[in-house]
């Protein structure tokens, strides 16, 4: 009996770290996004609140806290409240079955990617509905744009990832970082993006687009839509849209980490050199935490460099990308991973 | 075995429970907090400052829903080859299991071809 509350004060822990370490990314992501949007365009962005503007996206929480919650006449109004709560809610429990260390995860399911896959596409509905429900025709049009860009994209995720497959020989998540371990010449690390260099582009695209990020943002095409499916939404209830995008956006960089960069193994070269170091309870426990920020680290800045670097692509172009484009380039990486991998085996 | 695999879901249910909590409280507290000051004009739908004109409950594009349609047939493919790309090193030969796999891919792939040809991917 002891050891049943033992086990769910553990996992209430676990459970408040990785809530922590989701929620808390937040801001600091939207800081990132702002400081860096700001230097790639010369300026100085948020400079006011706290050092560097750190505060800047706390100040902007309160604000929004604060502000009065709009409630249009035309609405349908059960949908037009449950939709945030759905468009929030997938993207978080996404980070129920992450491997943030070797043991900090909620819980290692053995179909864990399967989870991912499936649970992260349940969001599209929250969108759907905030679209619909907001009885307005650009929220109409951009729930529609959402909904059509985001299964079209699905499925090049979904294929892509059946060559990382096809190596690890599981779907759960802290089996495939544990196939990555190890090194090739002694300096290489045995991560799945250099059989699957193919797998990770077409990954990374699909990500983009899953996460409406320019430069696939047409869902919310400030221009022509001017702000998509939540145009109807105030206060809180934009922050949860707002919230459930950059949540996803660290969602998919951690399944991107865990499936192509080897989650949170150590970096090559230097991670033997820094580990050798530190002491042993150091690295056992915080250093993969540690490896495996920097690496979405370094993919969340990417996003932000890729928005503010390239234009926003066109509807039909977009379509036609994903379609003629992408999805048979991912069912050419199956089949050529399958060989490959049959060459690897003999 | 199965009653340890149905009990690793529980963490993941209660993880559930929080983010629902965490959400919904969030839509609960900004309607209590924040001042309430609505008139006709303000909560009229928005259309760029124009007076709206007619419902949004109108026909769009049927486009929207063969991609849908589409996107089931092709979903479905997708779920069919996890299992495989799991099992794949353990096809005895290894051969026999890719070749039965490139069968069912050339089928999809002949689909794929006929929607191409139907232009029912066209979107200009």
């Amino acid at each position: 009996m002891e050891n049943v509350w033992l086990y769910l004060l553990i996992l209430l822990l676990k459970m408040i770290g990785v809530i922590t370490f989701a929620l808390l990314g937040v801001p600091v992501m939207v800081w990132v996004e702002r400081k860096g949007s700001g230097h790639i365009q010369h300026r100085h962005g948020p400079l006011y609140v706290g050092p560097f503007g750190v505060m800047q996206p706390i100040a902007d929480a309160i604000k929004l806290f604060l502000k009065e919650d709009i409630t249009p006449a035309a609405v349908d109004r059960p949908l037009y409240f449950l939709a945030p709560i759905m468009a929030f809610v997938p993207a978080l429990l996404t980070f129920a079955v992450i491997p943030i260390g070797p043991h900090l995860q909620v819980a290692d399911i053995n179909i864990g990617l399967l989870f991912v896959m499936a649970i992260s596409s349940m969001g599209v509905y929250g969108l759907v509905m905030a679209g619909w429900s907001s009885n307005n025709k650009y929220a109409l049009l951009g729930g529609l744009r959402t909904a059509a860009q985001m299964i079209s994209y699905e499925l090049i995720l979904g294929l892509s990832v059946v060559g990382v497959l096809m190596y690890s020989g599981s779907l759960s998540l802290q089996e495939i970082v544990k196939a990555q371990e190890g090194v090739w010449l002694g300096f290489i690390p045995r991560w799945f993006v250099i059989p699957q260099f193919l797998g990770w582009v077409l990954f990374m695209v699909a990500a983009f687009a899953e996460t409406n990020r320019l430069p696939f943002d047409l869902p919310e095409a400030e221009t022509e839509l001017v702000a998509g499916y939540h145009i109807e939404y105030s206060s809180m209830k934009f922050a949860l849209f707002f919230m459930a995008e950059y949540v996803a956006m660290i969602s998919i960089s951690c399944v991107m980490v865990v499936l192509f960069f080897g989650g949170w193994l150590p970096l090559p070269v230097i991670g033997p050199i820094v580990e050798s170091i530190l002491p042993v309870f150091v690295v056992s426990y915080l250093m993969p935490v540690v490896w495996f920020l920097m690496k979405i680290g370094f993919f969340l800045f990417f996003m932000v460099w890729v928005r503010f670097t390239f234009p926003r692509l066109r509807y039909d172009q977009l379509m036609k990308l994903g379609w003629k484009v992408l999805l048979p380039l991912a069912i050419f990486n199956v089949f050529l991973s399958g060989i490959i991998r049959m060459a690897g085996l003999t | 075995m199965q009653e340890s695999a149905i009990l690793g879901y529980l963490p993941i249910l209660i993880f559930f429970a929080l983010a629902v909590a965490i959400g919904g409280g969030m839509v609960v507290v900004s309607t209590f907090l924040g001042r309430k000051n609505p008139n006709p004009e303000k909560i009229s739908t928005y259309e760029c400052g124009m007076v709206p004109f007619k419902d949004a409950r109108q026909r769009f594009d049927v486009r929207f829903y063969l991609v849908a349609m589409l996107f089931i047939l092709f979903d479905i493919e997708v779920v069919f080859l996890y299992p495989w790309a799991v099992l794949f090193t353990r096809f005895d030969p290894v051969i026999f299991g890719f070749v039965e796999m490139l069968l069912f891919i050339f089928v999809l792939l002949f689909g794929y071809i006929y929607v191409l040809r139907k232009g029912a991917l066209d979107w200009s």
